[in-house]
């Protein structure tokens, strides 16, 4: 009989599809959203008979520099394999990737609620794209098919840069997932590897869940299963499918049952996991060294090359924000979002500083939209030219500046409404009461008497007009 | 005495067409009226332009016809790699060894005939019928680059090009009784050419005497930015290792202990002292025996080959997976086992450290000997139809190969007996270090020079 605790046993998968010029082995293009289908291939991408590949450098260095961000070894000696499997979308029946040496190795990522160690980053090609469509009578007739439904390929994502990215099993919960999930993506942005666009692809995640008994635990033993949920195209969907297996495990092996090996996919409207395939057996993807490509050997000069090329990393920007300029944490999350955005708002800051307004209630104003700028629009900010920027800074200091400039009051005209409050009931209790030693009651005079003045005024000195008003009359 | 054109040697016909003794169209001419002749017979060609062309050719080449072997892309010739599945497939793009002599003023008169996928010693798997030998036509050519070696034989070609991942261009050239050179391994690009095992397979000339494959070689060499495996290793000019002598060259034989016959061992113990005879210092050595080469080979090029012919899915190229041939079948579920989870270990791994041992091998017999020299096949032709009684028949008669194909290293072949109750031809195999085809160049060169064998060299020597 086993106890009722379980552990939550969860590793993430993470494909990221790289933002570099050409393909991962050939020259095509690799931007392949809304391109006109099967216009960016070659006789490499279409895995046409005698085609070889030849490896995408800079491909190598961006992965690379995702391996440093994550804290991973890089390795010396790296090599691509071939994946043999059929697929339709897979051209040449085999994806070149990389098997038992991958780039980068034993990484380390701290999220709040704990760390997650990194397995390894590997560098693979893309797939094709399946698009199952119903054709009309007419378009059967013009493509001579006898079916209606028809699978379609377009090859332009065929040969296009990926990483995958793997963690160790230690996440806990759904919002650790999550919160892994986004800063991974802010890091890869920052690091201008990827736009990590789910809506377009890009950012694939992949979840492999089970939870652990305490004998087990105990035994230091790992369940002897696994689910894996995959298409998640959102981080809450991240979230909320893993809560939902984390539950649907922990009641099956309560109740004594273990889930199935099997890979589930999330239902959104129903809020639940499904069945996609069962996979009892690991398959065997007859892994070998692409005998078309030379093994890598990636000098320290150039990994430390790579590694000094890295930008700061939003996590440490994070802390210095706060600790440079008095940030909040909440304004500093805001401020460091994007790396466009931090490169914008720390010029803010800066600009703040020289002028002698304070930085932290500068950043106060722009994160509530106190002044309107789209100086913490990631999008604006990356598409703006440097000058454009600095006068959109000059303008929010500017525009902060004029709301603190106060008209000086004279005290003619504060004595002068003054002595209308006093006129009325209300005002001469309240001046009473003040002289005889209720001082509380000027906050209401004070109301009374801004409201009336109708000006940006600095409220101090209107306080010292109104104490000097009532002290000596 | 007056040679027909076709007959003629690389040397001579692009000499005699600058000279304008004769133009490249008459000499294509030649050819095509040779190939229209001896095909029917001989099964030499795939796809063949049957008409000269007059447009203008590079003078490096100067419009020569040559063959070029049916697994390499060629636009505007099918290429079939001569199985069924590829049986009406036109290239989109052009090999870049195709390229390259195209460019340099080859006119690639046809593609010739070979065992489907290159998977054979005898283009007899061929999914369009096998090539005859024309030294004896009740014979096998060899293979896989079968159709190419009986192009040069049978004066169908003034020039060929090969494929060799195991002896598929020196095994047919040896029976044939002409000269094939398989270059190192990354010294001639492969891209376009149709993938047998792609850790093992170079792209190299056949032709009809060592000057011709030097030429050849000159214009298919190099690093290509479209094969990650070719080598920046400057091209020397083959050339001028031609007419040199090889006096006090050091030659290292071999593989004389595992000859079928004692009679064949007196051949090369006759080439011996012709090589002697030349001034060059010539000593048996104990290289590794090749017989483990034979299951090394087997499982490398099989597990490559299961994945490289993974591509012809059946959803592209126009043909399914039941066109494939039971030799390709054969080759894809043996490659298939190989690398499997569990028989990796046992087949795949264990053959590249078999492979590491030949390597190993070699470099222990160069830090000795300038080149090696062993005879290219363990015996003669055989019969056609006689090899599909002997299992892994290729990997057998390819044994003095396979251990110089585990390594890349370059070789030549050249004729050196000729039996005359069958006309059938034997070779002696050049073997150099890798990057130094120069070497086996210069000594076959002498040794054809020296010697009564090619009957090219033998007509010009008789004519001069």
């Amino acid at each position: 009989m086993s106890t009722n605790e379980y552990t939550p046993i969860i590793g993430l998968e993470i494909h990221v599809e790289m933002r570099t010029n050409s393909k991962m082995f050939c020259g095509c293009p690799a931007e392949h959203f809304g391109a006109e289908p099967n216009s960016h291939t070659c006789p490499v991408c279409l895995g046409l008979p005698g085609a070889l590949p030849v490896a995408n450098g800079e491909a190598i260095k961006r992965t690379v520099k995702i391996g440093l961000a994550l804290g991973c070894s890089i390795a010396e000696e790296s090599k691509f394999d071939r994946k043999n499997y059929f697929y339709p979308d897979l051209p040449k029946g085999y994806q070149i990737s990389q098997y038992d040496q991958p780039l980068c190795y034993e990484g380390l990522v701290h999220t709040d609620s704990g760390d997650v160690r990194i397995t390894r980053v590997h560098l693979e090609e893309d797939t094709a794209k399946l698009q199952h469509v119903t054709l009309t009578p007419d378009q059967m007739k013009a493509a001579n098919v006898e079916h209606a439904d028809v699978s379609l390929l377009d090859f332009n994502r065929s040969g296009v840069p990926l990483v995958e990215i793997v963690t160790e099993p230690d996440i806990k919960t759904g919002a650790q997932a999550r919160e892994f999930g986004k800063l991974l993506v802010q890091t890869l942005r920052y690091l201008g590897v990827s736009d990590c666009d789910m809506e377009k692809g890009s950012l694939r995640l992949e979840a492999n869940i089970s939870v652990q008994s305490e004998e087990e635990k105990a035994a230091g033993k790992l369940p002897n299963y696994k689910v894996e949920v995959k298409n998640l195209n959102s981080f809450r969907f991240l979230e909320r499918a893993i809560d939902f297996e984390i539950e649907r495990h922990t009641a099956m092996r309560r109740a004594g049952e273990t889930p199935t090996q099997e890979t589930r996919g999330w239902n959104d409207d129903r809020s639940v996991t499904f069945s996609q395939r069962s996979k009892e057996e690991a398959e065997d993807y007859r892994y070998f060294p692409d005998p078309d490509l030379p093994p890598l050997y990636l000098s320290q000069e150039l990994v430390t090359e790579i590694g000094e090329s890295l930008p700061e990393l939003p996590q440490a920007a994070y802390i210095r924000l706060q600790s440079g300029y008095g940030l909040s944490a909440q304004n500093a999350e805001v401020f460091t979002a994007e790396r466009e955005v931090l490169l914008a708002g720390e010029q803010l800051l800066q600009a703040a500083q020289k002028s002698e307004l304070e930085p932290q209630t500068v950043a106060n104003d722009v994160v509530n939209k106190k002044v309107e700028t789209w100086i913490l629009d990631a999008e604006r900010v990356s598409s703006a030219p440097p000058e454009e920027v600095a006068a959109e800074v000059k303008k929010v200091l500017q525009t902060i500046a004029k709301a603190r400039q106060t008209e000086s009051i004279p005290a003619e005209e504060v004595h002068a409404i003054m002595d209308e409050i006093a006129s009325t009931a209300d005002g001469k209790d309240a001046i009473e009461k003040y002289r005889s030693g209720k001082v509380q009651v000027i906050g209401f005079l004070m109301g009374q008497l801004m409201r009336k003045l109708q000006k940006k005024v600095d409220a101090g000195e209107v306080k010292q007009v109104l104490e000097n008003y009532l002290q000596n009359d | 005495m007056s040679v027909a054109l076709n007959e003629l040697t690389l040397r001579e016909a692009i000499d005699g067409i600058r000279a304008k003794q004769f133009s490249a169209a008459e000499v294509q001419q030649a050819v095509i009226a040779t190939v229209i002749k001896k095909n029917p017979e001989l099964n030499v060609y795939r796809d063949f332009h049957e008409t000269a062309t007059d447009e203008n050719f590079a003078e490096d080449l100067a419009g020569v016809p040559i063959a070029v072997k049916d697994n390499i892309l060629t636009p505007g010739l099918k290429t079939t790699a001569s199985s069924a599945v590829l049986t009406e497939y036109m290239p989109h793009y052009e090999a870049t060894l195709a390229k390259q002599i195209r460019e340099a003023g080859a006119f690639v008169v046809g593609k010739t005939n070979l065992d489907a996928w290159a998977h054979g010693s005898s283009t007899e798997t061929s999914a369009f019928g096998p090539t005859k030998n024309p030294l004896n036509p009740e014979y096998i050519p060899g293979g896989s680059s079968g159709g190419s070696a009986a192009a040069i034989a049978a004066d169908m070609a003034i020039a060929a090009i090969g494929t060799e991942t195991s002896g598929s261009i020196l095994g047919p050239s040896a029976w044939c009784g002409m000269v094939g050179l398989k270059p190192t391994y990354g010294r001639v690009s492969r891209y376009g050419v149709i993938a047998m095992a792609s850790s093992l397979d170079c792209p190299g000339p056949m032709t009809k005497t060592v000057e011709d494959a030097a030429i050849m070689l000159e214009y298919m060499a190099g690093q290509d930015k479209y094969d990650g495996t070719t080598s920046p290793t400057e091209v020397p000019g083959y050339r001028d290792f031609i007419g040199k002598d090889i006096k006090g060259l050091r030659i290292g034989v071999m593989y004389l202990d595992i000859l079928d016959s004692d009679e064949q061992r007196a051949v090369y113990e006759t080439a011996k002292e012709e090589l002697r005879a030349l001034g060059a210092i010539v000593e048996d050595v104990q290289a590794m025996n090749p017989e483990p080469a034979i299951g090394m080979y087997a499982v490398l090029q099989r597990s490559e080959v299961s994945s490289n012919l993974a591509r012809f899915d059946g959803i592209r190229y126009g043909e399914g997976r039941d066109a494939f041939g039971e030799e390709a079948k054969r080759r894809i579920m043996l490659g298939t086992y190989t690398l499997s989870k569990g028989y990796a270990e046992k087949y795949y791994i264990q053959a590249q450290r078999v492979r590491s041992l030949f390597i190993q091998d070699f470099t222990r017999l160069f830090a000795e000997y300038d080149v090696l020299v062993s005879p290219t096949m363990p015996g003669y032709a055989l019969k056609l139809g006689e090899s599909k009684n002997f299992a892994f028949f290729g990997e057998m008669v390819d044994k003095m190969a396979e251990p110089r194909a585990a390594a890349g290293l370059p070789a030549v072949n050249v004729p050196c007996h000729r039996d005359p109750a069958t006309n059938l031809s034997l070779g002696l195999a050049f073997t150099a270090p890798a990057f130094q085809e120069q070497l086996a160049i210069q000594v076959a060169d002498a040794y054809e020079r020296a010697t009564n064998w090619n009957p090219w060299r033998k007509r010009q020597q008789e004519g001069a």
